[in-house]
């Protein structure tokens, strides 16, 4: 790869789930001037209280790398794997997305809804809460087909990633 | 073993005692009062009172710094934890292990815009290495001991533990050191030995190589820059040292270079961008050191060793880079090294080595001390002559005479070189000399400061003598803000905004007005005379130097330019303007 070549990376962190150690790891890369495309962040086991977080960033690959050992250093970090680089991974986000519209743009969501396999969680006469599941790019399909359609408003999970097979964190 | 229950403040008192804690720096406050309280039952702990938040971080340092040990720091909350914030900054960019107690008001008024309320943790998290807020009791001891783990082990850094009031008082349990396990931060310490080989493979077939080592041999400790002599003896080649490593490596050696860097040595600028085989050890290619990242060290081949994975490849892309603590991998890398019976090809290191003496011909620190005024140059040097037969430590300001120290203050053993490094915090050397003097009662501590810098705790001159400790200040008094004014001569056309010291005190009086000696020294014949009798002094002494206000700092490398174009002063090239857009944007 080229050295100055920008590229998209997935990196999930396992952390103590304590206060601060969100902020620990926004501040880093705020501070830093790392950007962050996406970032989800949940427990994921009770009785050790560790939680995942996932990390959507790019830069280039010295960017990256740096990334990966400024977030190994905090205290609080168990560990780091680059889902990009660790091989085939599964990428998934969540969105609902309110359409308000009446007639002939109201079916139209619908019949798109249904090619993008979205349900509609919420209906009124004249509107739809959709829930759609995919990778990201997906999403961003569906939204903008919407946009003509009546979109009135989003609301997205951001990524959660897993590495394919049996390889785990 | 069966747990403890004592209050909040005598676990904290324990736990440092357990952690073979002799002395605290601190300022006391209502959020801290239970812990003052506790200090003042007992008589393990030492405290030593400050004037100002600021130097009590920084005497810490000192003490750190002079010892390999770890610095502990107590202050209130609010405006004593902000007024910390300076300091541990600056033992975060210097990796100096400090753990920082600050007060806090209780849990049940935490956000509630309280008295004396600041959101330490908030503040602090990027300026400390870890920090905590103990909200819990029964967590309280365990944290104590994890802050002292984690400010000294790896690479070293500050550690702040916010501790809210009804912590201090309430019952809490003990446990020892030996008690708690660190559940994620064990830094790795071994290098990889694979890497290892790989490196000294490429180091035996080089031609022109050099060691550039830095803060980070120090750190490792003593028994490390004694393996950094023997590596260096047993190949022969070149070192030079970067300001943060001054000490590793004894200065009047052969094959030391001097200081690399912006205002380093020519030859070791030189021999930097020339080599072809480059070990950075224990340093992190900062932009004081690497000049324009474009034209660095354009051909050579960089093997980086570093207990910090982000310090490899964070600036400069290396070939090789090692994750471990430098002791350790140096020691692998002289027995390999035996083992293989490695050798640089001797003509060519020969002829690297005559390459290099080119260079130092140049004799790019040279001055001349004239009849009617001060070099300040001259000043450091003297004093490094007549405190040759004591053990000395030094510390400084930031500013020219920083560097002048630096570059002619011969350093010959590790932790007696104290300076801010990374971030360049005026104000700094007394403080520092305070931790450093209060370390080591009989040894001389020497603070070189500047006319400006002196001014920014000023205050400590109160601890000098409260706990009369016999620090020697040297001001190199050029009524100027000298750094500042030679970057407007070369960079702003001569324009000499705010930079000129006005109404400096009278440094004898206020001397006198703090409870010790001040001298004044104007006259070249009378520096030795003066120095003298500062050192004979039993007690605090500020000597007051004027010296030639014109002076620059030479060799320099300006900002945005390449290792091979250095400035070399006023013998050759020097006090031009350097017509540079590109320099003026860069700090
Ligand atoms: C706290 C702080 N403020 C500002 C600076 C910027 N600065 C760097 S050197 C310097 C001048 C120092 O003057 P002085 O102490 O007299 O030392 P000299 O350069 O004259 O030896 C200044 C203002 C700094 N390093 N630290
Ligand atoms: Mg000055």
């Amino acid at each position: 790869m080229k050295e100055t070549e920008i590229s998209k990376h997935t990196i999930s962190v396992l952390v103590d789930n304590e206060s601060g150690v969100l902020a620990r790891v926004i501040g880093l890369f705020s501070g830093r001037g790392y950007n962050i495309e996406s970032l989800t962040v949940a427990e994921v086991d009770a009785n050790s209280h560790q939680s995942r977080i996932t990390v959507v960033t790019s830069g280039t690959p010295m960017v990256i790398e740096q990334i990966k050992a400024q977030l190994s250093r905090l205290v609080p970090v168990h560990k780091v794997s680059d889902l990009t680089l660790a091989g085939p991974s599964v990428e998934r986000e969540l969105a609902l997305i309110k359409v308000i519209a009446t007639g002939e743009r109201r079916v139209e969501s619908l019949r798109i809804a249904d090619i993008f396999k979205a349900r509609a969680v919420d209906a009124t006469n004249n509107s739809f809460v959709y829930e759609i599941i995919g990778n990201p790019e997906k999403i961003d399909a569906f939204i903008k087909l919407m946009e003509p359609l009546g979109l009135s408003e989003i609301s997205r999970t951001g990524v959660a990633a897993i590495s394919r097979g049996t390889l785990t964190m | 073993m069966a747990e403890r229950i004592l209050n909040g403040s005598e676990v904290v008192l324990q736990a440092l005692a357990d952690q073979g804690v002799e002395v605290v720096f601190g300022y006391p406050g209502g959020a801290v009062l239970p812990l003052y309280d506790e200090i003042f039952k007992q008589n393990r702990i030492r405290h030593v009172l400050v004037r100002h938040e600021q130097a009590a971080v920084h005497a810490a340092e000192g003490y750190a710094r002079s010892t390999g040990k770890v610095g502990v720091v107590l202050v209130t909350s609010g405006p004593g934890a902000t007024n910390a914030v300076t300091g541990l900054t600056d033992a975060l960019m210097d990796s100096i292990p400090v753990v920082c107690l600050t007060g806090q008001v209780p849990t049940h008024l935490i956000g509630n815009d309280a008295f004396q309320e600041a959101d330490t943790t908030g503040i602090t998290r990027p300026c400390t290495k870890h920090n905590y807020l103990v909200k819990d009791s029964d967590k309280l001891a365990r944290t104590m001991h994890e802050a002292f783990h984690v400010a000294s082990s790896g690479r070293p850094g500050p550690v702040v533990i916010d501790l809210p009031k009804d912590i201090l008082v309430g019952k809490a349990p003990y446990l020892e050191p030996s008690q708690v396990q660190h559940r994620t931060y064990n830094p790795v310490v071994k290098g990889d030995r694979g890497q290892i080989e790989e490196a000294l493979e490429m180091l035996a077939s080089a031609e022109k190589p050099i060691l550039y080592c830095g803060g980070g041999v120090i750190n490792s400790g003593q028994q490390a820059c004694k393996l950094l002599a023997e590596f260096t003896r047993i190949t022969g080649i070149p070192i030079t040292l970067t300001l943060m490593g001054l000490g590793a490596y004894p200065a009047s050696d052969k094959q030391h270079l001097g200081m690399l860097g912006m205002h380093g040595t020519y030859e070791a600028n030189m021999a930097m961008h020339d080599c072809d085989v480059m070990f950075a050890i224990g340093a992190r290619f900062d932009d004081r050191v690497t000049g324009n990242l474009d034209f660095f060290s354009p051909g050579s081949q960089k093997v980086q060793i570093d207990i910090d994975q982000s310090s490899i490849n964070k600036n400069v892309p290396v070939d090789i880079g090692i994750v471990g603590d430098v002791g350790h991998v140096l020691e692998d890398m002289i027995k390999i090294w035996k083992a293989k019976q490695y050798k640089i090809d001797a003509n060519a290191l020969d002829g690297w080595w005559k390459e290099i003496e080119g260079w130092r011909e140049k004799r790019c620190l040279s001055y001349k001390q004239p009849k009617d005024v001060i070099k300040p140059q001259h000043v450091i040097r003297r004093v490094h002559e007549l405190t040759r037969d004591r053990k000395t430590y030094i510390t400084t300001d930031v500013g020219q005479h920083q560097m002048w120290a630096a570059q002619h203050f011969g350093f010959e053993h590790p932790y007696e070189w104290m300076t801010s490094g990374g971030l360049g915090t005026m104000g700094y050397g007394m403080p520092a000399a305070l931790g450093v003097q209060v370390a080591h009662p009989d040894a001389t501590v020497v603070c070189f400061t500047g006319d400006a810098s002196i001014m920014m705790n000023i205050q400590e001159c109160s601890t000098l003598t409260q706990y009369r400790l016999p620090v020697k200040t040297v001001i190199l008094n050029n009524r100027y803000m000298g750094m500042v004014r030679q970057w407007q001569q070369l960079l702003h056309g001569s324009r000499y905004s705010e930079s000129y010291s006005e109404s400096l005190p009278d440094f004898v009086k206020l001397s006198e007005a703090f409870g010790f000696t001040g001298l004044t020294c104007s006259n070249p014949a009378d520096l030795d005379d003066a120095i003298k009798q500062m050192l004979e002094i039993d007690g605090p002494v500020i000597l007051d130097v004027a010296v030639d206000d014109k002076e620059n700092c030479y060799p320099m490398i300006p900002s945005g330019k390449p290792h091979n174009e250095m400035l070399l002063g006023q013998e050759t090239n020097g006090d031009e303007a350097i017509d540079s857009d590109e320099g003026m944007v860069l700090v």
